[in-house]
């Protein structure tokens, strides 16, 4: 079984979060894996874990993420969970891709796995904590031409019939999906919890290889990807109005009173 | 310059949701609107587009194994129509209700049209540069504005956004049967369940009113469904206590997204991870016993108190207060 699992480096949502010349800062120190790309590792080791031994000793879980050479941390904590291997694909052509650049390029490197041996299955996130917008899977599985099974809940693979079923809940529906491998999974926040990396794995973590792809090795044409393939442009990015002093009571016995209070007054009864 | 036409995603078409009549609202600031539907309109929908002026509703009909029960709520199918029926209008911006599946669905259409594509959106116009399109972000701590340079533009917008209005002009949408045969989707629905929604409640992530529960209430919604009921809200809660087993739907970043005239949060500590799903509130309340709480920082009005005392109290005051305007 062979798996790339998508791993994106992403402003740690609890830093001072912020944009410059309409683009996402992103400070190496203030930076982290994303933590729904935890869950996204978690769920591809656990799918090698439960093979028989013989197919284990034949798989290899990839950490694969398009970013700076800043998205190294990503691949070193992929690392630390234990992947097999890590890939970074970095090319100026590539800053400023939307939704669709980023698509092509993480296409791209998985087709460039594919040529050295199938990829069973590509595995991600159910969200990008600093777009929050859950919608590369999707567009990874329809690029690919593969089933996009998204945001799992639980993941069932057949070995034997080679198929994947996933249950999930999103919106108002739940749902329980099958495809064939090769597919694209997202596993949402409730698959898994994510393991701590062992001191063992931490240190050897440290001088694992990172292979670097750039655009031109993918056969990407630069027209199609970077701000010159974009199909949307930030115009502007401002932070918005800090809120008034918030209007504080203590209890003491007439806190719920002085509660609805406040809505009347404020005409939202 | 011709006049534009907007493509509204009308699922499901039954029953038209407050989310539908906001886009259609909005889609008439843009242009002519259009609907696209997965299913036949009611008698009491069609009313209700006519009322917002709708033109025309597209009414897909599905060809082949798309057709098969539960995998026209697929994204690949759900897009397929979307692309389809930009195909037959011609229209120069898709508007899509918030929502993981249809954000898939937005996305993979705007895939296949070569569209460009903005998700959550709170407002969009049309401006020299062409459709701008604005929304918050880092849990609604930052505005951004972009344009969209391709033609038609896909946009998913965000409930409440905009106020839903009737039309000036009433219209009498035609129905016309669209056509779409999608490739064979890959992945099968082998059981669908749609989650039956709480009695006398609207809907979490349409609601204008939302009070929600966090590990401050020890497992006990009791008091928080009290204010719900009097105040005509959805119950939302926070991830750990969804994961209690408390309750069914959380807010958040990894879960539904609010952004209500009135958010009340009881017993939320108010963690950024809770935060990216309920800043965008107009009006945030919060209800908890530590004065320390980081949810008072984003707060309008806050409590200092146990839940269990405040929440009861205050919805008898509601109720005592909406009797006495009752019989004004
Ligand atoms: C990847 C990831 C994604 C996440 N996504 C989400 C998400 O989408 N949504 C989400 O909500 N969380 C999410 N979380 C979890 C989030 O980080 C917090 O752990 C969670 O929001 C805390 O829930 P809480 O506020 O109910 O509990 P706590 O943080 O434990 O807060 C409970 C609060 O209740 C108060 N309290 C206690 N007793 C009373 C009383 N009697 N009366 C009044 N107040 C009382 C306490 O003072 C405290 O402030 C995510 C976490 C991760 C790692
Ligand atoms: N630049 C990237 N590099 C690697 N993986 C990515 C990248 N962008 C998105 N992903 C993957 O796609 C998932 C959803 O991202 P998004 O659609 O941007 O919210 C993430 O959780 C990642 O697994």
């Amino acid at each position: 079984m062979r798996i790339a699992v998508l791993v994106k480096y992403v402003p740690d949502i609890s830093s001072d979060r912020r944009f410059a010349d309409g683009r996402v800062v992103r400070d190496p120190a203030e930076g982290s894996l994303n933590e729904l790309d935890e869950n996204a590792v978690e769920a591809a080791l656990r799918l090698v874990e439960q093979l028989p031994e013989d197919q284990r000793a034949a798989s290899e879980v990839v950490a694969l993420t398009v970013a700076p050479p800043p998205g190294d941390l990503a691949l070193r904590k992929a690392y630390q969970m234990g992947v097999d291997r890590a890939v970074r694909v970095t090319d100026d052509a590539l800053a400023g891709s939307d939704y669709f650049g980023t698509t092509t390029a993480l296409a791209a490197a998985v087709r460039r796995l594919e040529a050295e041996a199938p990829v069973d299955l590509v595995v991600t996130g159910m969200a990008a904590l600093d777009g929050l917008g859950s919608v590369v899977p999707a567009l990874l599985a329809a690029e690919l031409g593969r089933p996009g099974l998204t945001f799992a809940k639980t993941v069932k693979l057949d070995v034997a019939a080679g198929a994947l079923t996933i249950t999930r809940e999103v919106d108002d529906a739940a749902e329980t999906l099958r495809a064939p491998l090769p597919a694209v999974l997202s596993v949402a926040d409730t698959a898994n919890t994510p393991r701590l990396p062992n001191f063992r794995l931490i240190m050897a973590a440290r001088t694992k290889p990172i292979e670097e792809w750039t655009a031109a090795d993918l056969g990407v044409d630069p027209a199609a990807v970077g701000a010159a393939g974009a199909r949307s442009r930030t115009l502007r990015a401002a932070p918005r109005p800090p809120r008034g002093e918030v209007e504080l009571v203590v209890d003491k016995g007439e806190g719920g009173k002085a509660l609805a209070d406040f809505l009347i007054r404020n005409d939202l009864v | 310059m011709s006049r534009r036409t907007a493509l509204v995603l009308l699922d499901p078409a039954a029953e038209v949701r407050p989310a539908a009549l906001e886009l259609i609202t909005l889609g008439r600031s843009l242009g002519r609107v259009d609907v696209v539907t997965l299913e036949a309109p009611s008698v009491e929908a069609l009313a209700q587009l006519g009322a917002h002026g709708v033109e025309v509703v597209h009414q897909a009909e599905l060809v082949g194994a798309a057709g098969a029960p539960g995998s026209r709520h697929l994204a690949t199918v759900v897009a397929a129509v979307l692309a389809a029926a930009v195909r037959r209008t011609d229209a120069d911006v898709v508007l899509v209700p918030a929502g993981f599946a249809a954000k898939e669905a937005a996305a993979v259409a705007a895939h296949a049209l070569g569209a460009g594509l903005v998700v959550d959106a709170s407002h969009v116009a049309w401006a020299d540069e062409g459709l701008v399109v604005t929304k918050r972000v880092f849990a609604g701590t930052w505005e951004t504005a972009s344009v969209v340079t391709t033609d038609p533009a896909v946009v998913t917008v965000r409930a409440n956004a905009v106020v839903a209005e009737a039309a000036a002009e009433p219209s009498h949408p035609e129905v016309e049967a669209l056509p779409v045969e999608p490739e064979a989707p890959a992945v099968t629905v082998v059981r669908r369940e749609t989650a039956e929604r709480a009695a006398g409640r609207p809907t979490l992530e349409e609601a204008a009113v939302v009070v929600a529960g966090g590990r401050g209430t020890g497992g006990d919604f009791g008091p928080v469904n009290d204010l719900a009921d009097a105040l005509g809200a959805a119950v939302g809660a926070s991830r750990d206590a969804v994961f209690e087993g408390w309750h069914d739907r959380y807010i958040g970043q990894t879960g539904v997204t609010v952004a209500p005239r009135l958010y009340v949060g009881a017993g939320i500590s108010g963690a950024p991870h809770h935060r990216g799903g309920m800043q965008a509130a107009q009006v945030i309340v919060a209800v908890n016993s530590d004065p320390e709480a980081p949810i008072f920082e984003i707060s309008d009005f806050a409590v200092v108190g146990d839940l269990a005392d405040v929440l009861p109290q205050a919805a008898a005051a509601i109720r005592a207060h909406k009797a006495a305007a009752a019989e004004a």
